[in-house]
Order: structure tokens, then sequence, then C-alpha cells
């Protein structure tokens, strides 16, 4: 019979059936439907606007899971691949994505003429892109790094390619998949906000949802309908926390690769009532049988091959790859210059670079005083685990909270007191960002063994002596991850942080991010690609030569094992 | 009765080397696995025992020479041979239940039959009311008896086994060992053969039919022992202690640092700049000295006795007894450890004599160690980047060995104080911090 967890079940997977439905019906309408129906301010339109956002990140994520498993996957199993996708990902990385979306919005609406569809691809791929590439990466990382015995084992067992994909690979990558997954779903708030209401020259295309609900309160100097608006996030980010990722994480927790008892399991009460009820396990019983059988199925009779080290290149292939590569190359090349070159002139290239460094000098400095301010307090916490306990999840949710719902106060304030933009404005490009620093370093004074801190208090170890000999060299390493990627999300903000509208006030700041965002209005392709490769420039550049080599050093240095 | 599962004739292996060349790890191995015999793989670390499994296993294809399965080559991993992993290969995320189907699915039979044989084979192995555990809910015994569960329930021909009870401790490892042989005597496993590697004397006599001595430097057999005490065998008979003796000889006759190829001059003076130097601190070698010295040895011991009297095996005590007797602390023959004048003087000393003597062999005795310092005092600011050694050895010898071969200079170094060593910057200097 039915248990009450049958119960709980059911209204979870009937919420879950309506939500698709109300969030999708309107997707097959054509434009002007949104235009006879405008996003409004009413609160009551908010939940309809939340299940719409919401559904588009999840679309987005989908295919970021898609993406990850294939390109990764690819980048990971062929070494002449391999060459090339790495560094291509590694560049996408760096792409100022919100400097992407006015291109890609004319790209999509031409797929689906007319119809809201079209709209929608656009916002969802702007999602998309804050989603997949450290998804792809930590997966792409996992393969490379299964251990070998158990890739000895899956091949003296003789699994075929799918099997050893699924029962090997996936399983040994999903921990860490999730907790990318996470930031990722985090990252993308910022996007939201974004990509639904876009203006591309004269066209503005507005999406229902909360992106552009936020973007109507802030052009109406609406500070009550921001503030529903944050609620309604909030309440957002709680329950995909708790109904998606909770118990993902607790599933997940089987797929750890370390061999002893950890600490405590990590539990979910959604995952809880999904094991226990015997409706859920009947339901999903056909399901889990065909997912066997397609596990099962031999797609190839042969076993996955074995690598012989090193596998010999053939002197002809390695030479016909290296050339198609050298002509994608080239033919690459050609675009970009002929596009760039119609219409841009070296004193556009010496502006662009020269406010690139506007911009790094105010990343800079941001990172250095948010250094100063979340390192001392991350240690503090960090070392004390009942405080850590209580601040990682609010640290986790301020991340994820979009800094851009804050603008209209700074703005206002900015306004009211006459202050300079150039440099009251720059605060908001770390705004979001600068929390990666503060949990980094609350996870490396955590994982500080309790023998080295009684060891120091041992011999009376304090003071400045305390921090330079022991907290700071213990923390380096995760305060650099932290700071990378601080320092990335903040050449990203610029974009929106350096132009800030409260209504009819419009603050400028001089910077690459405004340089973008200036043109984006203006709707200028040219100049906005000039824009972007030149940040992108600068991110690689600083990556290689500054965090990179930081980053060895410390792990090489300041590694507790 | 008498058809051979397995054949290898002449197998040769290598693995590549940084400047592009490659490296000989095993070289002219013959070898033949017949019905109803464990075949028993004995040497030092790094003697290509592990890379014969390997080929065995299919996941290396020989570089030269073949290995025949039942008439067939073996170049990818073949039906029928299944393998046992030291540190056990779960697969952390599947049941007991679950980890022991693996090879069973991958073999496409119906679900039915997978069930059945996998709930046999855990009954076989002793596994009974641990189905749904996983692995890191299981002590260390209960893995490695998954892990024979698993490898059993394909019904292989061959069983390989790496090393498997190394990783448990003594007791578990005894029982384990005794449950195998059991239920191998008794008939009741899948199998046909078995070849196991292993670096632990005692283990290869106990339980092997023929015993393979390697070699390293290239991983070759040197000797075949037949072992034909009966099972069950006892540890404390004194042939089966004969035997262990016999074979501690067989390990130690040898040079102590085998030669390369083309150098055939025995004895510790075959050691060069480009001699694998084994992974030993300096701590351990005067402590094995002072052993040594003191009662109930006097100076000489028996190899086995000793490693016995400072619970080591056979595998811990090699290294050290090598690089003692390369710097002609020691003399080791037939089986016998003795100190020399030196290595008395050694031992006799304090501690900044101690380091004077070390120093003085180090420098007489250890080639590279003689090369790193000459360069260093002919640089004018008496410094040299690791690199420059680095990639000297490199071409001798892996990557790994070429690491571990300038770690171990580098420890003796500064307990000598030759020369030091900052990792910071990655060089090597004549000065001391003062």
């Amino acid at each position: 019979m039915f248990t009450r967890w049958d119960v709980i079940a059911l209204l979870l997977i009937l919420g879950l059936l309506v939500f698709f439905s109300e969030a999708s019906r309107h997707l097959l309408q054509p434009l002007a439907e949104l235009r006879l129906k405008p996003v409004s301010l009413d609160p009551a339109n908010l939940p309809e606007y939340a299940a719409r956002t919401t559904l588009r990140m999840l679309i987005a994520m989908a295919l970021s899971l898609l993406f990850t498993f294939t390109y990764a996957t690819l980048a990971a199993k062929s070494r002449r691949a391999e060459r090339l996708l790495v560094p291509l990902l590694d560049i996408l990385q760096s792409v100022p994505i919100l400097g992407f979306i006015s291109i890609t919005v004319v790209f999509f609406m031409a797929l689906a003429p007319g119809r809201v569809l079209g709209a929608e691809f656009a916002a969802i791929f702007a999602i998309f892109t804050s989603q997949a590439w450290n998804m792809a990466f930590s997966f792409y990382q996992s393969l490379r790094t299964v251990p070998t015995e158990l890739v000895e084992a899956s091949q003296n067992f003789r699994l075929s390619p799918w099997m050893r994909f699924w029962r090997v690979d996936v399983p040994f990558a999903t921990p860490q998949l999730i907790w990318n997954m996470m930031l990722s779903m985090s990252g993308s708030w910022f996007f939201v906000v974004a990509s639904e209401a876009i203006s591309v020259g004269n066209t503005t295309i507005t999406l229902p949802g909360v992106g552009s609900y936020i973007a109507l309160a802030i052009e109406h100097k609406d500070l009550v309908a921001v503030g529903y608006a944050i609620l309604t996030m909030l309440i957002v980010i709680l329950i995909y926390d708790q109904v998606i990722f909770r118990p993902l994480v607790a599933w997940a927790d089987r797929f750890r690769f370390e061999q002893e008892p950890g600490g405590i399991p990590p539990q979910s009460w959604v995952l809880t009532v999904l094991r226990r009820s015997r409706l859920v396990d009947r339901l999903t019983a056909p399901l889990a049988s065909v997912w066997r059988h397609v596990l099962l199925a031999r797609w190839s009779k042969r076993a996955a091959p074995v690598m012989r080290e090193p596998p010999k290149q053939h002197g002809w292939i390695t030479f016909q790859w290296a050339i198609i590569v050298t002509a994608l190359a080239a033919v690459a090349l050609w675009q970009v210059g002929r596009f760039v070159i119609e219409d841009i002139t070296p004193s556009d290239i010496a502006t662009a670079l020269l406010l690139g460094l506007a911009t790094l000098t105010r990343i800079v400095v941001l990172i250095a005083v948010a250094s100063v301010i979340w390192v001392p307090i991350g240690v503090w916490v960090g070392t004390r685990p009942h405080v850590a306990n209580i601040v990682q999840p609010v640290a986790q949710f301020l991340a994820a909270f979009p800094a851009n719902l804050l603008f209209p106060i700074a703005v206002s304030l900015i306004v009211m007191f006459k202050l300079n933009p150039d440099i009251w404005l720059s605060p908001l490009m770390i705004l979001g960002t600068q929390w990666y620093i503060l949990f980094n370093v609350v996870a490396g004074a955590m994982a500080i063994p309790a023998e080295l801190r009684s060891a120091g208090a041992n011999f009376r170890v304090r003071g400045w002596l305390w921090w330079r000999r022991i907290a700071i060299p213990a923390v380096l390493p995760y305060y650099v991850t932290g700071a990378i990627t601080a320092s990335g999300g903040s050449w990203n903000a610029s974009i929106v942080a350096e132009v800030a509208s409260w209504g009819n006030d419009r603050l400028v700041a001089q910077g690459l991010g405004a340089y973008i965002a200036e043109q984006t209005d203006a709707g200028d392709f040219h100049r906005i690609v000039l824009g972007i490769a030149v940040m992108s420039l600068f991110v690689v550049l600083i990556n290689r030569t500054f965090w990179r080599p930081l980053y060895l050093y410390a792990e090489r240095k300041f590694r507790l094992d | 009765m008498d058809t051979a599962l397995l054949d290898i004739h002449a197998l040769r292996q290598t693995f590549p080397r940084a400047d592009g060349g490659e490296l000989l790890v095993l070289d002219g191995i013959d070898l033949q696995l017949t019905r109803g015999q464990i075949v028993g793989l004995l040497g030092r670390t790094g003697s290509g025992k592990s890379t014969l499994l390997r080929s065995i296993a299919g996941l290396m294809p020989p570089a030269g020479g073949s290995i025949t399965y039942l008439g067939q080559p073996v170049v990818a991993p073949a039906p029928g041979i299944a393998m046992v992993f030291q540190s056990f290969a779960l697969f952390p995320w599947l049941t007991v239940l679950e980890n022991v189907q693996l090879g069973l699915e991958a073999l496409g039979l119906p679900e039915a039959e997978i069930r059945k044989r996998a709930l046999a084979g855990i009954d076989l192995i002793g596994l009974d009311g641990y189905e749904s555990a996983y692995p890191r809910e299981l002590s260390g015994g209960m893995r490695q008896r998954v892990g024979f569960a698993r490898a059993l329930v394909v019904h292989p021909n061959i069983l390989l086994m790496d090393e498997p009870f190394s990783a448990l401790d003594v007791l578990t490892a005894e029982t384990l060992r005794t449950d195998f042989l059991e239920l191998w005597g008794d008939g009741k496993l899948p199998i046909k053969g078995v070849v196991l590697v292993t670096h632990n004397i005692e283990e290869a006599v106990l339980m092997c039919d023929r015993i393979l001595l390697f070699a390293s430097n290239p991983g070759r057999i040197i000797r075949e022992i037949a072992v034909e005490l009966k099972q069950p065998r006892n540890r404390l008979d004194p042939p089966f202690r004969d035997l262990v003796e016999k074979i501690y000889v067989a390990m130690t006759s040898r040079t102590p640092t085998p030669p390369r190829i083309g150098t055939t001059t025995p004895g510790p003076a075959a050691t060069s700049i480009d001699t694998i130097l084994p992974r030993v601190s300096a701590n351990l070698l005067s402590g094995l000295l002072e052993a040594l010295a003191a009662e109930p040895f006097n100076g000489k011991a028996d190899l086995p006795v000793l490693a016995d009297e400072l619970h080591m095996e056979g595998d811990d005590l090699f290294p050290v007894s090598d690089a003692l007797q390369m710097m002609h602390l020691v003399e080791v023959e037939g089986g016998d450890i003795r100190l020399t004048d030196v290595g008395k003087q050694f031992v006799e000393a304090d501690t900044d004599d101690r380091k004077r003597i070390f120093q003085r062999q180090l420098l007489s005795t250890v080639p590279l160690a003689a090369h790193i310092r000459r360069v260093l005092q002919e640089r004018s600011h008496h410094g040299a980047p690791k690199s420059r050694f680095f990639d000297e050895l490199e071409d001798h010898m892996s990557t790994e060995d070429a690491e571990e071969t300038l770690r171990s200079v580098t420890a003796w170094a500064r307990y000598a104080e030759a020369f030091a060593y900052d990792d910071d910057t990655q060089t090597f200097s004549l000065e001391n911090p003062t």
C-alpha cells in the first residue's frame, strides 16, 4: 500500500511535471506575443517568471552535461584531439561571454525566425556558455586521473568501451563533476540577468523571466520590485539546492574514490524520500531495467583497446592532421583578419589595449583589497569548525547571488554623493566574485591538520609569526585557486559593472568592459569582436604568466601530504 | 595433462625513454605454465616481474618474442586470463555483488546466469552476508577476497596474482594464503594454473610449485627452482628453511648492482655514474650496520635470520645491503652479510667521525656523488642546477629511476655533508647553511 513516503514522492513528481509544462507552454508562440504581453512588475507574475528562468538554466545544464560527456571524453581519449581541444577549452574559459550575447542572438534568431524559440535559444546558449567550460575541464581531468589499477581491472575483465565509460569513467568523475555543476549553476545567475533582456542596436527582445523583471525594475527605479526579485531568487536557489543538488551530493557520496570511511556522509531528505518510497521504486524499476540493458549492450564486440606506450605515431596521419589544423587556423585567421581590418584602425586597437590596462589596474587593486580583507577572515573562520559550518553555506549562497542585483543601490548612492564613477563603480566588479577567495581560504584553513595547529600552540607560535609560518603557507594553494576564479570572473563582470544605470542615470567608467558594453549598445560588431579579443588576450596572458606559475609554486612547496 | 596453458618465448618488453629511445625492461623471457601448477615470479622491485604479469594479462603487447595462450598469441586481454591486484582494484561505487558481477556482465551472459555464478563465487570465497556492502566498509582482507571472487567467477584458465597479499597485515595474509591453498588443493577453484608475483621469499616457497628468480636491468630470469615439498607446507620444516636459505644465497650471489648490457665485470666495481641507486635513507644504513655489529650477530649474520630479527622482508633488506656493499661497508656472500673493517670503524666512531667515514666511502665508491661534487668544485660559484645531472641520468634510465637515484644520492650527500641541495631553486651547491 501507499506509505507516507509515496505520497511525498508523488507530490514531488507531479510538481515537477506541472513546472515543466507551465514553463514551456509559450515556446512556440510568435515573437509578437512578447510585445502583446510585456513583462510587468506585478509580483504575482514572479512565480511564472522564476519557473521560466529556472527551466532555461536547467536546459542549459543538460546541454552542458552533453557537451561535457562528448567534448571532454574526446579530449581525454584521443591524443591527437587532446592537443587541440584542451587549449581551445582553456581559451573559451577566458573569453568574456557577456560580450558575445549580442552576436549569438542574431544567429539564433535566424534559426527560428519570428518565433520566441530563437530568442530562447540565444538566452539558453548564453547560460550554457557560462556553465559548460569548467564542467568539461573537471571531467577531462578526472578521466585523465582514473587510477591505473581500475583501468587495468576493466581491461582485464574486457569491458567494452561503452561499459567502461559508464561503469568506470563517469562514476569516478561524478563527485568532482557535481561540485562543478553547483558552481556553474551559481555562476550562471549572473548571466540570466544579462541574457533575458537582450538588446542589439535598436532591437530589444525581452523574454519573460526573473532577469528581465530585474532589468525592468532598474529601468523604472523600482526598489521594491528589486526586493521582490531578490526574494524570488533566494527561494529558487533554496528549492533547487534542496531538490536537486543536495540529493545529488548525497547520492554521489558512493563514488568517492577514497577507500577509507570519511566523516559524516552528506544527507538529503529528498533522496531519503525517493529511496524509501515503494511507488518510486516501482515506477523506476522499468527505467532501471532499460538502463541496465543499454549499459550491457554490446555496441561493439571488441573490448576497449589497450594502448601501448608510446603509441607509435604514424608519420603520415600526424602530418595530415597537422595540415588540417593549420588549414583551419589559417581560414580562421583570414576570417578574423578580414572582419577586423574592414573597419578597424590601429588607433582602435591602441584604444582597446589602453582601456584593457585600465580595467587590469582595477582588477589588480580589487583582488589585493579583497585578499587583505578575506584571507584573515577566512583563516579565522576555517580554524573554528563550528563557525565554518555556519559561514560556508552563506558564502556559497552569496557567490550564487547575482551581484548585478545590487548595482541599482550602488548607482543611486554614487549619484547621490556625486562620486567619481571611475573609482566607485569598480567594487561592483568584484562583488560577486570575492566569495571564491573567502570559501577557498576557509576550506584551506579547515584542512590544516590538527597536529600542526597543536604543534604551533605547543611552541607558543603566535601573532605575526603564526600567520607567516603556519597560516599563510597552509592556505596559499587554496587562496590561489580562489583568486584565479575571482579575477577571471571580475573581467567578465567588468562588462556589466563598468556601465551601470538606474533609471535615467547612467554611469560609465573608463575601461575595456565599458567599451564592449557601449559597442554592444551601438551594434558595432567589429568593435565588439575587437574588445572581446583584447580582453581574452589579457586574461590568457595573466593566467599564463602570473597565476599558473604561482599555483604550481604553491602546490609544490606547501602541499600538506 | 601436460599441455602447456601458456607458452612464453624470448619475450622482450621496453618502456619509452625521455629522449625518445627505449629502455629494455624484460629480455629473453622463456616460461611455460602447465596445468595444475602455481608458478612464482620472485625478484626485487624493478626486476620486471610485474611487467611480465601485465604482458600475460594482455595489458602490454610484447615488444619482441611471443606469448601464446592455448595456441593463440596474446596481444590484448584474453578471455580466460583473470587477475588479482595488489591494491585490490575494486570499484568503490559498486557493491561487493556488483564488483563480482562486473566480469560476467562484460562476457554478455544472461542475467540469471550472472547472478547464479556471482553468488556461487561469493559463497566459495567466504563472502556470504557481505553482498550489499561497499568496498570501503570492508577490511583489507575482505576486500582482497572480493578481488579473488571477481577473478574466479569468470572461470579463468589462468589466474594471475600481482603480490595479492602484500598490502595486508601478516595475520590476514596468512589466513588468505591458507584458504586459497586449501581450495586449490581440493580442486574447488575453476582455474587450471596460477602465476604469482611476489617479493616475499617465504610466500613463494609456501605456495609455488616452481619459482623463477628474476634479476634486474634488464629484467631476466636467472634461475628456476622446483619446490617439491608436499602441501600443506610448514614454515618451520628444515627442508623448507633450507630452500629459503638457498634462494637467499641465489639472490645475493649475483653482483649487487647488476651489470648493464655490455659491461660484464662482476663485483661492486661495476658501479658507474648511471647505476640506479637504491632508495635507502642514511639512517637505515647506519641502523643496519649497528644491528649487525651488536649481539647476537657480532659483525656477521645469515641474511634470512637478520631479516627475521629486524622484521623485514627480503625486498626491504636487499636495497639496504646493496647500498652498504656498494660503499664497501659490508660484504655479502652466500646468503651471509659481514661488516668490513671500514664498517666496523664506522660503527665505533662518534657522529662527526661517522660523517667523515661516510663521506670518504660515498665519494670513492659512488661515481655519481663524486661526479656531482667535481662539477660543483669546478664551477666558480660552486652551484649547478639539478636538471644538469637529471638530463644526464635520463639518457640511461627511466624518468622515475633518474628521479629516485638523484634523491638517494642527495640524501646520502646531505648526511655526509658532501654537498647541499636547495629544493626551492632546484640547485646543488657546495655551501652549507652556516
